[in-house]
């Protein structure tokens, strides 16, 4: 069947929204995104499947994930007149077991997150709750009422979790494409950009330029125009555009559509990482379906539009999520940024006005256009609109994917619903922004996250990283971590990023060797200032600023490295050596079962001691101590 | 090129003499990618998924099939991080060194399968048996440390547990 109209999408709503929100059957939904995979969710669906074949009264389905990294596998059970119920840790010994308490109507208190309550998600707050009528589990939490979903928002993520990302149809089922119709059927090009522009909304890439701007300065150039989504996901802590590519890829090929009615284009490409093979699948399928469905493809719906889309695979190279690097990689090439007199918007790929834009931004324009661009802009602060996807990673209890309004502060995303740092230990920072960013400190926890504010404290949005630091972290290693990352990624044409990386990163390993002199830090700082300013590309000029920040917030730890050769943190191994304080010691001998190199003896119930000698300060003994006994000296 | 001048080439790399199929590069190379200059990168990985690596006949090959330079076709093989010159082992270990696993213990986990192994990153075991990777997170933060060995996730890994989970790969 061919689109033609809203009608058609319609007819497709109504039929899919009963499977979604009212099915016949019990249905159980298995969180499938790399994630959960990882966690053990495909073993659990082939359990599954095996034991419910098809037809057999229980229907079992895959969705991406709904962001509690934590706690998978997930899995979602409904069924008619039933309460819909999230499971966690649901694992292949589990699976059965679950459903079949489901089906029996035995709620185990300790297997369940929450109940759900539809609607759930930004979208559908207007949408009536399918779930009206049903009784509710009793002390059982609704989803959104646990901590860390209490103060999220979904616009990005709207869908991940909650449909079968190989389904186009449960995408319709909820609003999907409904937007690009009326982007193309009722709306002037120049009035989708001005709504987006009124929006407010930025590129969640990185920069957080103003999407409208970049469209309406592509629209005006003439040339074969290409939309691009980059998918190149460089940051080596965030994985949300993984997530929704997985989880909601027509979420993104409708915003590519969208785009592409707007500027004015009829070729599209979506670069993704070499390394989420599963996100290049499921795109692959969507794109399959949206062309089956005339979605994509020659006069989509009807009209003389056309729109095809094509994807590309990276082979690892951080620097070609860089603009103008991503489109010389595209055309088959050594991807090494180039000088930017002429934007990519005039001259990008095959020198022709090209939009590039990044995942999470191409994901919100359908919402922008169904709701209104007033209403998206209410959500947010006066300069950063919307919601901003994190990944909260690193020393936290509750490590997902977490999606908040601009404006939120760093204590809520971290305490609340991260659910702070584990086993007690003390929170040091927090790092944003990836390679380019910085580290942010205790002192700046009631910081608005956004945009600038971020940028006002030395570190940057960045696409979302967002990784959680405690006392255990040396904030000369993460300085000295980054560097190394950069050091290799740096394509190596200008000589302040290739060599002043290099030298930074050479003092930096200096110091952590316990070779640091007076003088460094003075001279990291000097380095760093010449790197931004001099080098070409936004690798090089953001490259200082993971050992700039953690100078200015914590200049102390530095000093403690180079005069008093101490890593108080215990990471640096040539500055500090383990004790045992045999005050707190109660002999419980855990720490000498698992020492590798038998370095730890003494009696049951009588401090143990270490002989410096054999230790290797792998620290096993240290984190497996229940009574902190194992100090760092 | 020559054939001599591909034996030698070979000789120079001390790499096991393979045989190129070169029906089937034409299939990657006309078929499935319409011989068409932009998709070098993909064709460059579908390769390198045939063999393992990239053998420098194939690459060869490939200059006179897509009109493209040999040293541009050398230069993307050797700036992008995942293609490989050299034949790679039967198992690839790939250690997450994302900043998530960094901090929760990932450098210690690489110190101990180096270690072990006696491997740096991007190397090979002399009878094949291992390659050794880094990667920059795979997703799986909540895992952290993560290794992941061929397509097996290894989460929460600590330094004793490194030789119990390797010996698993033959
Ligand atoms: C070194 C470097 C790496 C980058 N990596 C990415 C990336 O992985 N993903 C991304 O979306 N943007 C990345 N960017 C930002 C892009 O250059 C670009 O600004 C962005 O994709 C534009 O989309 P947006 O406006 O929607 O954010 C990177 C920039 C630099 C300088
Ligand atoms: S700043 Fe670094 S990455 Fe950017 S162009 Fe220069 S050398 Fe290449
Ligand atoms: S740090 Fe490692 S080697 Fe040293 S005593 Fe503890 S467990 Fe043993
Ligand atoms: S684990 Fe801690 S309490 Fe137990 S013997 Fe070791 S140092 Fe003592
Ligand atoms: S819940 Fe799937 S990304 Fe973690
Ligand atoms: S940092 Fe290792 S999986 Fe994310």
């Amino acid at each position: 069947m061919k689109i033609q109209s809203v009608k058609d999408l319609e007819q497709i709503r109504e039929e899919y929204s009963k499977r979604l929100y009212y099915p016949d059957a019990v249905k159980v939904n298995i969180g499938m995104a790399s994630c959960g995979i990882a966690a053990g969710a495909k073993a659990s669906f082939d359990r599954a499947i095996q034991e419910f074949p098809n037809g057999n009264g229980i229907d079992i389905s895959q969705t991406g994930c709904i962001g509690f990294c934590e706690v998978e596998p997930l899995v979602e059970i409904l069924g008619p007149g039933k309460p819909r119920v999230m499971y966690k840790n649901i694992t292949e010994d589990k699976i059965l077991e679950t459903i079949q308490d489901y089906n029996e109507n035995n709620f185990k208190k300790k297997w369940i997150l929450g109940q759900m309550r539809d609607p759930r998600s930004f979208l559908e707050d207007d949408i009536e709750n399918p779930l009206a009528g049903v009784t509710p589990l009793e002390e059982i939490p609704f989803l959104e009422e646990i901590p860390f979903y209490h103060k999220q928002v979904k616009i990005a993520l709207r869908n991940c979790g909650y449909i079968d990302p190989d389904s186009i149809e449960e995408f319709i089922a909820k609003d999907g494409y409904f937007a690009f119709l009326k982007a193309l059927h009722d709306m002037e090009p120049k009035e989708i950009i001005m709504q987006v522009k009124a929006s407010g909304l930025r590129g969640r890439g990185g920069g957080g330029f103003p999407a409208g701007i970049k469209w309406e300065t592509c629209a005006r150039h003439d040339g074969d125009r290409y939309i691009i989504c980059n998918a190149d996901e460089g940051d080596p802590g965030a994985y949300m555009d993984r997530s929704i590519l997985e989880g909601d890829p027509h979420s993104v090929l409708e915003g590519m559509l969208i785009a592409a009615r707007g500027i004015g284009s009829n070729q599209g490409f979506l670069y993704v990482r070499n390394e989420y093979p599963l996100a290049v699948k499921r795109l692959v399928s969507a794109i399959k379906a949206a062309e089956r469905y005339g979605l994509l493809g020659d006069n989509i719906a009807g009209s003389d539009f056309s729109f095809n889309v094509r994807i590309s695979t990276g082979a690892g190279a951080f620097v070609c999520g860089e603009s103008t690097a991503l489109m010389t990689s595209l055309e088959g090439k050594v991807g090494r940024p180039r000088a930017k007199y002429v934007h990519t918007v005039e001259k990008g790929f095959r020198q022709n006005p090209s939009n590039l834009n990044n995942v999470e931004t191409y994901a919100n324009v359908p919402v922008i256009l169904l709701k209104g661009a007033d209403n998206y802009a209410k959500m947010g602060t006066t300069h950063s609109k919307g919601t901003k996807v994190f990944s909260l990673v690193g020393k936290i209890k509750n490590t997902g994917l977490v999606e908040v309004p601009m404006g939120i502060s760093l204590k809520d995303i971290v305490f609340d619903i991260g659910g702070g740092v584990p086993r007690k230990k003390k929170f040091k920072a927090v790092q944003t922004g990836g390679p380019s960013g910085g580290c942010i400190p205790e002192q700046f926890l009631n910081l608005n996250v956004d945009f600038d504010e971020l940028t006002k404290v030395g570190s940057m949005m960045g696409s979302g990283g967002m990784i959680v630091m405690d006392q255990d972290t040396c904030m000369v290693d993460v300085a000295r971590y980054f560097l190394d990352f950069l050091k290799e990624e740096s394509c190596g044409q200008c000589n302040p990023c290739r060599e002043g990386i290099l030298a930074m990163h050479d003092i930096l390993t200096d110091i952590c060797a316990g070779n640091g002199k007076e003088g460094d830090i003075e001279l990291l700082e000097e380095l760093g200032m010449m790197i931004q300013k001099f080098s070409l590309c936004g690798l090089g000029t953001s490259a200082p600023n993971p050992v700039l920040t953690t100078i200015l917030y914590f200049r102390e730890e530095y000093e403690a490295h180079i005069r008093y050769k101490k890593c108080s943190a215990g990471v640096c191994k040539p500055l500090f050596h383990y004790e045992i304080d045999e005050e707190a010691c109660n002999g419980c001998t855990l720490c000498a079962k698992r020492c590798p190199e038998e370095a730890i003896t003494g009696e049951k119930k009588a401090p143990h001691e270490m002989e410096q000698k054999k230790c290797i300060k792998c620290g096993i003994c240290y984190d497996a101590c229940k009574f902190d006994a194992i100090l760092i000296k | 090129m020559s054939q001599a001048a591909q034996n030698k080439s070979v000789q120079f790399e001390s790499v096991p003499s393979i045989d190129i199929d070169y029906m089937e590069l034409d299939d990657i190379i006309a078929d499935e990618f319409n011989n068409d200059k932009e998709n070098l990168i993909m064709i460059l990985q579908a390769i390198q998924r045939c063999y393992n690596f990239l053998p420098r006949p194939a690459l060869a090959y490939l200059s006179t099939k897509l009109d493209v330079p040999y040293s541009q076709i050398y230069g993307v093989a050797t700036f992008y991080s995942t293609f490989s010159l050299e034949p790679r082992g039967r198992n690839i270990i790939s250690i997450c060194l994302g900043t998530a696993c960094h901090v929760r213990g990932g450098e210690r986990v690489r110190e101990r399968i180096e270690g072990a192994l006696n491997l740096h990153d991007g190397e090979t075991t002399e009878d094949q048996r291992f390659t050794l990777e880094t990667v920059r997170c795979i997703g799986c933060c909540s895992l952290g440390p993560v290794v992941k060995i061929n397509e097996d996730m290894h989460g929460h890994i600590s330094y004793d547990q490194v030789n119990k989970i390797l010996d698993q790969y033959e």
